[in-house]
């Protein structure tokens, strides 16, 4: 069945009211299956994340690939593999520095392209696009070639570069949204009120524009932690989250691997659930 | 006579308060960003595009290489690798197209179907999302043994026979492919969300009172007003689906690997900088040639 076929269906159950009875089989049929088909593209994003965290339980050994019976140990002791411990602190550095520098430099970016006219403003606005829209073995290459050329060995450091490096767009895109929805009379307002430039900024601006700094905050921090591709290029022989497991997948890969994704998906789902549900709440409020 | 319209009440197009006079203000929330961005983007493709022009010294290390204008290394590298180019788009469209035939019912499914039921609908997107709660190169692995031929998955399938025997999942390029759609299924969901969820519902029922059928209305107002998000969408994974290498280093064989694995392992292997550079170089044009020529046949340039 064709996926036109479901939506025809579905398009069909939301607008026919009457009609004989091929209609009200139609109008059932297309009732269940975009649901179901909605039902089963969630089943295979979920499918991994459920064997993730199945074999977080699993009584492995060195090799986590075969089911061994069920244990708790893994959970117990995500430390037991000292290697996977060590990468995720890493990884948690370079997110934490990656996105205080691409939060910061981007807010600013983002402030300069919607509130003045000046004239680098359409080449800034393409040079802020154009790494989106590069391949991240292209960044990962160049900047590798970069630093070989200036004789600056990969490690922690180069990481952070290459990760604020990539993380600086989305913020300015993010934020970039949060600044054009605001009205700028609030800021006239505090000038009228004798609030100096940068009491208004402090005051005014930036308690508004906070939301839209706390998405690309945590958009630049998700971003980090996950990448592995440009990662991969600018570590050396220091070891990220997503790093030590892509290498470790050719050895087999230590359960407590799956402990800490599980616990990361958990502990996420837990956060992000709640603030939808106070969401939905209130828009129904 | 321009501070005096500054300072009128009326001059509401004007700069906002408080900038006016300070010219270099915007350049100087500028600096550190661009400065950023030109150090170490826009720096490095120059020094792509010159490392892959260079030639390795005679009688020298490994990988050292002295600048040159080696316009034989692109001829060479395309006369070498067409078949991974060739692949890599392949596999980047068909996972797009995929994606979208997935991520467009579930994003209506979402949109409009669930719209009456905001807890429902905020729950279903949290599900959308939830893949990227967890690493990405976990979730390719746990494919990877979920496919796997002694997997319960794989034993289950073969029993109903909706597999043969001697199937294997694993190495093929479907589950290059299948990987790719998975992981970028939600980069393309949510953009079509957005727009379908922007929707106002009066439209389609205006489509319906003017005596249209549901897939006429479909087509000619619920489908036009989500194209900003289905050209979105598309662009979310063509781009980084067309680059990636971790799902065919994980998932494929020696017969689907695509042009991220050959740079590579040019760099690390066989370290081969000026065609590595050559084959990023290529890559990237042949991308962003793809991406023009769609944006302005979707006519929405003011999308970027």
């Amino acid at each position: 069945m064709s996926a036109g076929q479901v939506l025809a269906g579905a398009a069909a159950a939301e607008h026919v009211r009457s009609g004989g009875p091929q209609r009200a089989w139609r109008r059932r049929a297309g009732d269940w299956l975009l649901p179901a088909f909605a039902g089963l593209a969630l089943v295979y994003l979920l499918v991994p994340i459920a064997y993730t965290f199945a074999f977080s339980f699993n009584d492995a050994g060195r090799s986590n690939l075969v089911w061994r019976g069920a244990t708790l140990d893994n959970w117990r002791d995500p430390c037991g593999a000292p290697a996977v411990c060590s990468a995720v602190v890493t990884s948690l550095q370079i997110g934490v520095l990656a996105t205080v520098l691409a939060t910061a430099m981007g807010t600013l970016v983002a402030l300069a392209l919607v509130r003045h006219r000046f004239r680098l403003r359409a080449t800034t606005n393409l040079l802020v696009f154009l790494p989106m829209a590069t391949p991240e073995v292209v960044l990962g290459a160049s900047l590798l070639a970069q630093f070989l050329n200036l004789r600056i060995a990969p490690g922690f450091w180069t990481v952070v570069v290459a990760h604020t490096m990539f993380c600086l767009s989305f913020v300015v895109v993010t934020v970039k949204a949060r600044v054009a929805s605001l009205d700028p009379r609030l800021e006239e307002a505090a000038a009228d009120l004798y609030a100096s430039p940068l009491q208004a900024f402090w005051r005014v601006t930036l308690p508004l524009l906070a939301p839209g700094i706390a998405a690309a905050a945590l958009l630049s921090f998700a971003l980090s932690f996950d990448d592995f591709i440009i990662t991969n290029f600018n570590s050396g022989s220091t070891d990220t989250f997503p790093k030590f497991v892509y290498v470790a997948a050719t050895r087999g890969i230590p359960a407590q691997a799956n402990v800490i994704g599980s616990a990361m998906f958990l502990a996420i789902l837990a956060v992000v659930v709640l603030a939808r549900i106070l969401t939905a709440r209130r828009r129904l409020a | 006579m321009a501070a005096l319209a500054g300072l009128s009440p009326t001059a509401a197009a004007g700069p906002p308060p408080g900038r006016r006079g300070a010219r270099w203000t915007p350049y100087l929330l500028l600096a550190p960003g661009l400065l950023w961005l030109l150090l170490f983007f826009v720096l490095p493709l120059v020094l792509l595009v010159t490392t892959s022009l260079s030639e390795p010294v005679p009688g020298g290390e490994v990988g050292q290489t002295r600048p040159a204008f080696r316009v034989a290394n692109y001829t060479e590298a395309l006369a070498d690798y067409w078949p991974w180019f060739l692949r890599s788009v392949g596999y980047g469209l068909l996972a797009t197209v995929l994606a979208l035939l997935i991520g467009y019912p579930l994003a209506y499914a979402i949109a409009v179907r669930a719209r009456a039921r905001p807890l429902v609908q905020q729950l279903l997107l949290v599900a959308v999302v939830a893949p990227f709660f967890t690493s990405f190169v976990l979730r390719t692995i746990a494919w990877r043994q979920v496919l796997a031929d002694e997997s319960v998955v794989v034993s289950a399938l073969k029993a109903l026979a909706v597999l043969p025997d001697d199937a294997r999942l694993t190495a093929t390029p479907l589950a290059v492919v299948a990987g790719l759609t998975y992981n970028f299924i939600p980069f393309m969901t949510l953009p079509i969300y957005a727009s379908l969820e922007r929707l106002d519902p009066r439209l389609l029922e205006a489509g319906q009172d003017l005596y249209a059928g549901p897939a006429t209305t479909f087509a000619t107002v619920t489908l036009p007003l989500s194209l900003p998000g289905v050209v979105a969408g598309t662009l979310l994974t063509f781009i980084p689906a067309t680059g990636d290498y971790v799902n065919a280093a994980l998932l494929g064989g020696p017969g689907s690997a695509m042009l991220g694995n050959v740079i590579d392992s040019r760099f690390f292997r066989v370290v081969d900088y000026p065609t590595a550079a050559a084959l990023s170089f290529l890559l990237m044009a042949l991308i962003l040639a793809l991406v023009a020529l769609y944006v302005r046949r979707a006519g929405t340039e003011d999308l970027l």
